[in-house]
């Protein structure tokens, strides 16, 4: 079967590939395209600002979870996962202040403490995935509602809110920026680019293609299948933990709906950035293409008022599909 | 005799490659016609074009001497043509029964006759020696049983063309008795049959007429008493083919390698051997002997107790990383599903195992390219072009870029298991050359081969396993094919032996 598929495509695969990888591109200059035109503000300094630092959050775990999809996994758990470390951040935070005052270093103290909690999380669940070899969508599923009810429990059913002089304090590291740039999109780009460079030029990167591709082939390779495997999920914690420190300053608080859905975007990003679902072949640059074009549509949709914004969803979802659908022709011509 | 199915003038290109050149071809009924050639003559590409597989560039078929065209594979068997293809086309978490009726399942009524579709798999696979039970999955049995399952679902179908790609690659001489009994069958009973095989032998004994494949071009075809096996393997390559195994070197008393003790539960039972550097250490026996389970062991590819002494250290059990480090490398025979990534491309498969080579921090690129330069030289591995998937490759090809994989490692013992399983005459010289050759420089190698002529010829000693345990060893003079029978046959059929 697989074998009539090479044949009938084989002579195509130049062709296609290079659709494939101009695809999302031009999907996102068409949406840029459109946005100047149907608002002039669109293209505006304040509106650009916005519309990349809101993406900056999916954006940085959805880099994290290229990895895992790349490797063959997945990971439903980061929303509730994001949720959970906020609410760890600022329990912690608030608790500190006693201590050690309200200053910088207790700010440095929450953001360590944000990254380790992320860390950790995501090395549970790459163990029980890896190790203890239970399928990733149940580890993942279970833990989804672990840590959601975890942080709705630590909020007592409320909103869990950093302390009222901490958050002025805090605030700059959202709102504020370099050169005019918020620090929200200087550190998404820095991982961005920093995951193109481990994807792509790096051990770890082939590694996890190849584990995705043929796990037995990897390991007959001598990949150290389990510790690479675990090496996604807990690269991806950390980049959730990651994430929500830039997360916190803003709202400067969490609560049991922080973080809904974030998961399903940053698959769904994944995806539009032609990462393939079943693993074996991903694509960061792709990924932060994704990321921008759910944001676009978002906010397209929100300046512009010919659709409701309330079809956003449905939008979004057609463009999910869309690029399965031509993500599949690619599977056939690379198998 | 009017032909049933006929070639005129086909030719094919995978994109701007042409890979067959105007070729014709007839099968007659109760003939079996065998079509050899080097690694990427075209010969796969031929069957499936036969079989429906491959819609030809130029050129058409004829069935029963009417011109015919068949959209897919579905219309293909419906007229009766069924392929065995090179690789296996089997569902691997299915059962063997499941894979023999699969398309064609057995009803009663609403429900599956199990029954019924387990009592013929039991009774096809016993019409081949092949007593495993049906009920198990495909991804549990060996490989050779593997490729029974696959001859068996063939002949549940009642072809009246049987087109085999390299059946017998991956079986022992028994086995092969077995399937070419089975095919004479066939021919007696008006089949037409046509058979690829690199075991020059095997086309000598079965088949009535021979067509020579040469890049594409069909070179000679004649009546296969006419010609020798030398003549067919001269036409194959194009040029005098001098002896196939180079001089034995002599190995040095070093040790290198000590298994002690090594148990693989369920396969492998207390076997102990050593190997010396600068040796060619043999490994026969037959199929479910255990060869393949003891190196997986070896190497920590599987779960084994006892120890693994590599230079005089003892080595990780369990870590195929742990023996890689040591310097041991295994090459599987089962390049499919376990030695190469099928689409990615040369270059990222050649270099996965050997990954840390080209990385400081990033990988370097251009040093990965000049090593498939060099390995597409050293290995004379033929790809259309660069940056083609590795599953596009010829089969005997993807075995020499798997060889190239393994050997860029450095490894200074070697286990290849099934060195030449698939690849032309030439290559075969070629890679007994590079074998010995590894020898000489001081590496030591130990070759997994269920061909009896290619042990005898490459190794200095050879051990002989029998039902998961080591049954004897023998050197120098000693090593011939009947005492290797009689030490593998020895234990696992006490009778067997009179023959
Ligand atoms: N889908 C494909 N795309 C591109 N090239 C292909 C494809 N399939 C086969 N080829 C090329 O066509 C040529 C003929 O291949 P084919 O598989 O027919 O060889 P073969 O004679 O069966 O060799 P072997 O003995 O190694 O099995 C090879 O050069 C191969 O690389
Ligand atoms: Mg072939």
């Amino acid at each position: 079967m697989t074998e009539a598929a090479i044949n009938t495509f084989g002579r195509l695969n130049l062709r296609r590939y290079n659709l494939h990888v101009l695809g999302p591109l031009l999907a996102l200059v068409a949406l840029i395209v459109l946005g100047a035109m149907l608002n002039p503000n669109f293209l505006s300094y304040g509106n650009v600002t916005n519309v990349l630092a809101r993406s900056a959050f999916i954006g940085i775990i959805a880099v994290g979870m290229t990895f895992v999809i790349t490797a063959g996994g997945i990971d439903l758990s980061v929303g509730s996962m994001a949720a959970f470390v906020a609410g760890v951040m600022i329990l912690g935070m608030n608790s500190l202040i006693p201590l050690m005052g309200v200053g910088i270093p207790l700010i440095l103290v929450g953001m360590a403490l944000a990254l380790l909690t992320g860390f950790g999380a995501g090395l549970v669940n790459g163990v029980l995935i890896s190790k203890v070899r239970i399928e990733a969508f149940i580890v993942t599923l279970g833990s989804m509602g672990i840590y959601r009810s975890l942080v709705t429990w630590l909020a007592d059913g409320g909103t869990l809110s950093l302390n009222f002089d901490l958050r002025a304090l805090y605030r700059p590291v959202y709102y504020g920026g370099f050169l005019g740039v918020a620090w929200p999109i200087i550190v998404f780009a820095l991982v961005a680019i920093a995951g193109e460079l481990l994807m792509r030029h790096t051990a770890f990167g082939r590694h996890c293609a190849a584990i995705g591709a043929n796990e037995q082939v990897a390991r007959y390779s001598a990949v150290n299948v389990d510790r690479a495997r675990t090496a996604t999920y807990v690269l991806l914690g950390a980049l959730v933990g990651l994430a929500t420190i830039m997360y916190v300053p803003r709202l400067g608080s969490a609560s049991g709906s922080t973080g809904v859905l974030w998961e399903l975007e940053a698959i769904a990003a994944v995806i539009i950035g032609g990462t393939v679902l079943k693993g074996g072949f991903g694509r960061i640059w792709g990924t932060v293409v994704g990321v921008l074009i759910l944001s676009l549509i978002d906010n397209i949709l929100n300046l512009a008022s010919i659709v409701s914004p309330y079809l956003n969803g449905a939008i979004q979802g057609v463009v999910v599909i869309l690029a399965v659908v031509l993500q599949r022709e690619k599977k056939a011509s690379e198998q | 005799m009017e032909a049933l199915l006929g070639l005129n003038g086909i030719s094919h290109w995978f994109g701007p490659i042409q890979v067959l050149f105007d070729v014709n071809l007839e099968l007659h009924p109760g003939e079996v016609h065998a079509l050899i050639g080097e690694n990427g003559a075209g010969k796969s590409t031929m069957m499936k074009i036969m079989s429906g597989y491959l819609q030809p560039t130029e050129g058409t078929l004829q069935l029963d001497g009417n011109p015919i065209r068949f959209g897919s594979l579905e219309d293909a068997e419906a007229a009766g043509i069924i392929m065995i293809h090179q690789e296996f086309n089997l569902a691997l978490q299915l059962t063997v029964e499941e894979n023999i009726f699969l398309g064609r399942e057995k009803r009663r009524g609403l429900f599956l006759d199990q029954k019924a579709m387990q009592a013929e798999s039991r009774a096809l696979l016993e019409r081949l020696n092949c007593p495993i039970d049906p009920r198990r999955k495909i991804s549990d049995i060996s490989v050779p049983n593997r490729q029974m399952v696959e001859i068996a679902k063939a002949l549940g179908r009642d072809a009246r063309v049987l087109i085999m790609d390299e059946p017998t690659a991956v079986l022992t001489n028994r086995e092969t008795d077995t399937l070419l009994e089975q095919i004479d069958r066939l021919r007696k009973a008006g089949t037409a049959i046509l058979y690829t095989s690199h075991k020059l032998n095997e086309v000598s004994r079965i088949a009535d007429r021979v067509t020579v494949l040469r890049d594409g071009h069909k070179v000679l075809e004649a009546p296969s008493r006419e010609l020798s096996e030398h003549r067919m393997a001269e036409a194959m390559v194009g040029r005098s083919l001098s002896t196939l195994f180079p001089a034995k070197a002599e190995a040095k008393s070093e040790t290198v390698l000590e298994v002690r003790g090594l148990t693989v539960p369920g396969h492998v039972e207390d076997a102990s051997f050593i190997l010396h550097r600068g040796e060619v250490l043999g490994f026969a026996g037959l199929v479910g002997s255990g060869r393949t389970e003891l190196m997986e062991g070896v190497v920590g590819l599987r779960n084994a107790s006892g120890e693994v002494r590599v230079n005089g250290v003892s080595i990780k059990p369990g870590s195929a990383l742990a023996a890689r480090e040591a310097g041991l490398a295994y090459l599987t025979e089962d390049r499919k599903d376990k030695g190469l990534l099928l689409g990615k491309n040369l270059r990222e498969n050649l270099t996965l195992l050997a990954l840390d080579r080209f990385t400081r921090i990033a990988i370097d690129r251009r040093a990965e390219e000049q090593a498939l330069s060099r390995a597409i030289e050293e290995f004379d591995i033929r790809a259309g072009d660069r940056e083609m998937l590795a599953g596009n490759l010829s089969g005997g090809n993807q075995q020499k870029l798997l060889l190239a994989k393994t050997m860029l490692a450095e490894p200074d013992i070697v286990i290849i298991d099934e060195p030449t399983r698939g690849i032309d005459i030439g290559t075969k010289q070629q890679i007994y050359g590079f074998i010995s050759r590894l020898a000489a420089e001081g590496k030591s190698v130990i070759v997994i081969s269920s061909e009896l002529p290619e042990v005898i010829g490459l190794a200095t000693r050879v051990i002989v396993m029998a039902r998961g345990r080591i049954a004897g060893e023998l050197e120098g003079e000693r090593i011939t094919e009947d005492a290797i029978l009689r030490l593998a046959m020895e234990l696992a059929e006490p009778k067997a032996e009179v023959e």
